[in-house]
């Protein structure tokens, strides 16, 4: 298992649910990645990504602007 | 052991996706979806930039469809190999700055040609289209043309009209039961709502105007303008998405001005800032606004009083406006605000 981070600050969805699927497949079963977003539409975008996806989603929270998901590699 | 075959489904995350979807699924196949980006995509999270938009949906309706569906998702961002559809259509525009046909070809082709499509064994494509529901790309004799034209050919299924069409590949093997697709055709919506009711679907997204900017006369506009302004027809993303956000004024060809028309606009806008010449005033509250182009000296002048007419200090005598530059450097100027009526309606994109 290794941590991972990316910001897709600025970015408007789907760009920031693009750059989490593109890095994840770059990853394996158990990584911890930690998605930093700005775009509002993220908060309900991200964690459905993730549940259809088979990855999942340990904590989100948002500090100022900046919204904050870690998220679990799913096997698949 | 009978084989299990896998479809891709272009998802866009309107009602004829979703169904097509549906229909292929229930009969037995692997469904997953494809969504493409094209930086010219409506969502709702671009609208949700605007406060006053704030209570409006914000979910992306094609991962909202692919959850309904219970399949995979994948997005694909196209927005740089979608350039050449947009810049040189083979089949021209619609309305506006629409590339319709070609847009249908391209997504299709991306379908098939996508590398892990076949690498995992994906045996079609499935798509949501109907013949006569739009005037470009959904006519009978447009049909066969994007199956050729994609590279698809009879890999290509369209279950919600298939029985207006020849039999595809998958049809023809018996993956697919032809009895069970559907025959629907022209612009009227109530068989795929009747479908939708049928299926258990009371809740999915109304389409208005399409999913795409350009189809929208005002966007197509602006568009238009900065390729006019530019003396080149190309864009960059950052282009096309600073054409959604703020009034874009252009006062003279060699620049224009993005002013925010609220606060998420000028958040959003914020995140550009340091790409743009920007002013804001400093002792009154107004708008970020950026300088796209290379204004003269005299023409950030001008710029500051457009700025300062839209601030809340419109009607003083002077308001100060700070500009930043891009090399780092600003300066502090107290200017007129300019009236509303000396700005002109040829100067409002």
């Amino acid at each position: 298992m290794s941590e991972h981070e990316i910001s897709t600050r600025n970015l408007l969805c789907p760009m920031p649910v693009i750059r989490t699927q593109d890095k994840i497949k770059t990853l394996v079963a158990n990584d911890i990645l930690t998605v930093t977003a700005t775009d509002p539409g993220t908060l309900n975008d991200i964690p459905t990504w993730c549940r259809i996806n088979g990855h999942e989603v340990l904590n989100q929270e948002q500090d100022g602007r900046d919204i904050i998901f870690i998220i679990k590699v799913g096997n698949d | 052991m009978t084989t299990q075959r896998k479809a891709v489904a272009l998802i866009s995350g309107g009602l004829d996706s979703l169904l097509a979807a549906k229909i292929i699924k229930d009969q037995g196949i692997h469904v997953e979806g494809i969504n493409f980006y094209t930086g010219f995509c409506v969502e709702g999270h671009t609208h949700a930039i605007r406060k006053k938009d704030k209570q409006k949906q914000k979910r992306n309706n094609a991962l909202w469809s692919a959850e309904q569906l219970g399949i995979k998702l994948h997005i694909i961002d196209i927005s740089e190999e979608y350039k050449d559809v947009v810049l040189n259509p083979k089949h021209g525009y619609g309305a506006h700055m629409n590339p319709c046909l070609d847009c249908k070809i391209f997504m299709v082709n991306q379908a098939q040609a996508w590398a892990w499509a076949e690498e995992n064994g994906f045996d079609f494509i499935i798509t949501g289209e109907v013949i006569g529901q739009r005037p470009k790309s959904q006519r009978k004799e447009t049909m066969p043309i994007i199956a050729r034209e994609s590279g698809a050919d009879d890999r290509l299924l369209r279950p919600l009209c298939a029985k207006n069409l020849p039999e595809t590949l998958p049809e023809r093997e018996g993956w697919v039961d032809r009895e069970k697709l559907f025959d629907f055709h022209g612009r009227n919506r109530k068989p795929q709502m009747a479908l939708a009711e049928e299926l258990g679907f009371t809740d999915y997204a109304q389409p208005a105007g399409g999913c795409c900017f350009l189809v929208d006369e005002n966007y197509s506009r602006k568009l238009v303008d900065l390729w006019d302004a530019r003396n080149k027809r190309d864009y960059e993303l950052d282009d096309i998405m600073l054409l959604k956000v703020g009034r874009h004024i252009r006062p003279n060809k060699n620049y224009k001005l993005i002013v925010s028309r609220e606060e998420g606009e000028n958040n959003f806008l914020e995140g550009y800032r340091k790409q743009f010449i920007h002013l804001r005033t400093v002792d009154t509250p107004g708008p970020l606004t950026l300088i796209d182009g290379k204004p003269t000296e005299e023409e950030l002048e001008l710029a500051a009083r457009i700025v300062a007419r839209y601030s809340k200090g419109r009607t003083e005598e002077s308001v100060t406006v700070q500009i930043e530059k891009l090399d780092g450097t600003s300066e502090v100027i107290s200017v007129a605000p300019m009236p509303a009526n000396e700005i002109p309606n040829e100067w409002l994109v």
